[in-house]
């Protein structure tokens, strides 16, 4: 087992992508985050938290998609669905999904799906907190990576939470 | 986490867990019928027979607009425009049915224990839209859904069933699901339309006057007079069971609190339920409706982790 954040180094790596989002969003009046339940709200809730501390007279519109029923493994094993509340219009938004992890790519992709079924954005980026490069089964890459980190495929990657798990960490096992 | 059940066949079979577990999924389906796209791919390669072997309109529609939103392919049966009327038999009518490759079985019967039947003889899973005078589970389950909506909790919720309890499966899934989620129920009704025993078999009360069982509860269920299957007279006629069990304005306004009403419908107006009340704030029956696709999507959705039949 082999940490790759340690606490401090997630701290300061949530800060920079806060920084990052900002800084291509000056306005954020059109601009919507999206965390991808149920590990990813874990990190966009740190983003926006940063974000609004860095411009706090702004509102921010924060949304978290489930996307338990746009998976393409639905029915080999079934899911329980998390919350998905997305309380305004995401027509020509400029979208970012947030999510902890980007492996095979096959969650961004049921996200897009999900995401397409609430209104056309004007744009979708992707922010991830760890991208386990050279593993992705589809066409799909993050604009925002907190971690670029190279796996095989029988290794995991653990996110772990204070919230959740006591401890704010992300091992590779 | 996952159902106990292969087949929803009524609230009976079903463990607190399992009801949990549908009515928390359905508060997940309730949202998504609030996108601008109501529909979700999950099911889009499953295909589903409604078979309504008796006359439905709420629950036909309702869950056959569950199965779309799901994505799922359907075919509507109705006996009256079938081979049934030919003579065929209902495992011969549905093995029929299941050998064009269907994967699951909505059924409606007049016969109690009819989708008990089949789910020992059927690989498909079936889900009960109501059997004879038996159960009526996604009724039961749309019924608590709406409940918790209002009250955030069945547990220790006081429900009054008000009506005709004995034909009534409706009743049935209510008390069974109510009695195992922690609610308290009382039946109100003549005492011709209560069966014997049904204090003892489900632990609830039995009350023959209607403002008590009013004053008591927080929420009415009030149920629809079943003229078509009671074959003996059961009380002298539909004008004095108004005056003795119907619901009306006045009686809601004279109670020491304000009480939430439900009724499963068609309504009978102007029988059980006078149009004031049955259109009245106080009234949910439209919600019931609407949460209704929801807790079908849920039941669909749970169910259809049984692997198909067609591999």
């Amino acid at each position: 087992m082999k940490t790759v954040l340690n606490e401090q180094q997630i701290a300061i790596t949530i800060k920079r992508l806060g920084h990052q989002i900002l800084e291509n969003h000056s306005d954020l009046e059109n601009t919507v985050l999206i965390g991808i339940q149920p590990r990813g709200v874990y990190v966009s809730d740190q983003v926006v938290k940063e974000i609004q501390q860095l411009v706090p007279a702004d509102k921010i519109n924060y949304g978290k998609l489930d996307i338990t029923f746009y998976r393409d493994d639905v029915r080999n094993n079934l899911h329980v669905p998390n919350q998905t509340s997305i309380n305004f219009s995401i027509e020509g938004k400029n979208v970012v999904l947030i999510d902890d992890v980007l492996w095979t790519g096959r969650t961004i992709r049921a996200a897009l799906d999900a995401l397409l079924d609430f209104g056309r954005p004007a744009k979708v980026e992707l922010c991830v907190l760890v991208d386990r490069r050279f593993s992705r089964q589809l066409p799909i890459q993050a604009d925002y990576v907190g971690k670029s980190i190279d796996s095989i495929i029988s290794q995991k990657v653990f996110v772990k939470w204070k919230a959740k798990d006591g401890i704010d960490e992300v091992v590779l096992q | 986490m996952q159902l106990s059940v292969k087949h929803l066949l009524g609230i009976r079979e079903l463990t607190p867990q399992d009801i949990q577990l549908i009515l928390d999924t359905a508060k997940e389906f309730k949202e998504v019928l609030q996108r601008p796209i109501k529909k979700v791919p999950s099911l889009r390669d499953v295909t589903i027979v409604n078979l309504f072997f008796e006359n439905s309109t709420r629950t036909r529609i309702s869950f056959e607009l569950a199965e779309k939103r799901l994505s799922a392919d359907t075919i509507n049966f109705t006996a009256g425009s079938s081979s049934v009327k030919k003579g065929e038999s209902l495992l011969d009518t549905v093995n029929n049915i299941l050998s064009m490759k269907v994967d699951m079985v909505v059924m409606r019967h007049s016969a109690t224990g009819a989708p008990h039947f089949l789910a020992q003889h059927i690989p498909a899973a079936i889900i009960n839209a109501g059997d004879g005078i038996n159960e009526h589970p996604t009724q039961g389950l749309l019924d608590a859904f709406s409940m918790v909506e209002k009250f955030g909790t069945l547990e220790g919720l006081k429900v009054a069933i008000i009506g005709d309890i004995m034909h009534s499966r409706v009743a049935m899934s209510n008390m069974y699901l109510l009695k195992k989620m922690g609610a308290e129920v009382t039946l109100a009704g003549p005492p011709t339309l209560i069966p014997k025993y049904v204090q003892e078999a489900f632990d609830v009360r039995v009350e023959y006057n209607l403002k008590k069982a009013l004053e008591w509860c927080d929420v009415a269920n009030v149920l629809r007079i079943q003229l078509e299957r009671q074959n003996q007279v059961l009380f002298s006629t539909l004008r004095e069971y108004n005056l003795s069990y119907g619901i009306n304005k006045n009686i809601l306004d004279n109670l020491n609190k304000e009480i939430v009403v439900m009724h499963p419908g068609p309504i009978n107006r102007g029988v059980e339920l006078d149009s004031d009340v049955a259109d009245s704030k106080q009234s949910i029956i439209l919600q019931q409706v609407e949460n209704g696709v929801a807790v079908r999507m849920a039941a669909l959705y749970l169910l259809s982790g049984n692997k198909p039949v067609t591999s």
